[in-house]
């Protein structure tokens, strides 16, 4: 099922995990993925032991009950993207 | 700010016009759980959201279809019925607001949650087969 801006890429729209260099990591809807880097709206930033729980844990509690919402939209340079995944794909 | 009503209007009858019980209000939705305490009780918040909503409808009632299924469905429209929808999240307070999302309750206790993000660029086939997974957890209505 496609989304209204097909221009915006096969993520637009979707909620997804970026795993950064810098270690932490981030939760939010996928506006744009381009060569400059990766553009989320309502996103939640997560460092490892922010609020007691370790990266995993917090993604664990994002598949189950979704994010906060505490980043309008933050842009995550590309030098410093891990890798782009759909938050579904971390269910067990 | 509410969507124009006009503009949600076939999204609300979507699920209205296949059998599911609109709740505008908190005092219908509080009602509606105290009706169904001693039953399965799924409620549905729709959403405008293309990217997930076009699927969740669909899947929705697709599931349905299911031999084991809630008693009970409700739904209300994010931004719009605003009280019915804040009432059942208030019911759930570790899930962040998010629309589409269904919230299934048994003996007026929350027991399972969908959020937006397992409808978003789904088809309704596997929203069905989500939501059939937790009816056959949670759900004990032979249709």
């Amino acid at each position: 099922m496609g989304t209204f801006h097909s221009d915006k890429g096969a993520l637009h729209g979707i909620t997804v995990v970026v795993r950064t260099k810098a270690g932490p990591v981030f939760v939010g809807r996928c506006d744009t993925v381009t060569p400059h880097g990766v553009y989320l709206k309502d996103a939640q930033r997560h460092a490892d032991g922010d609020d007691g729980k370790s990266i995993d844990e917090f993604l664990q509690a994002a598949v189950q009950w979704g994010h906060w919402p505490k980043l309008p939209a933050v842009e995550i340079p590309a030098g410093d993207v891990i890798e782009v995944v759909r938050l579904t794909e971390l269910a067990r | 700010m509410p969507y124009p009503e006009e503009m949600i209007a076939p999204m609300r009858s979507e699920l209205t016009d296949n059998g599911v019980k609109e709740l505008r209000t908190a005092d219908q939705a509080k009602a509606w759980l105290e009706s169904n305490k001693d039953k399965t009780a799924m409620f549905v918040v729709n959403s405008v959201c293309g990217c997930a909503a076009g699927a969740a409808r669909p899947g929705i009632l697709l599931s349905l279809e299911n031999e084991v299924k809630p008693d009970a469905v409700a739904t209300g429209f994010a931004g719009n019925d605003t009280e019915s929808v804040s009432y059942i999240r208030s019911l759930v307070p570790q899930a962040p607001p998010s629309s589409p999302s269904v919230y299934i309750f048994k003996q007026g206790k929350p027991v399972a949650y969908v959020p937006r993000h397992v409808f978003e660029g789904g088809h309704p086939e596997s929203v069905a087969g989500h939501l059939q997974r937790e009816y056959e957890k949670h759900c004990t209505k032979v249709g």
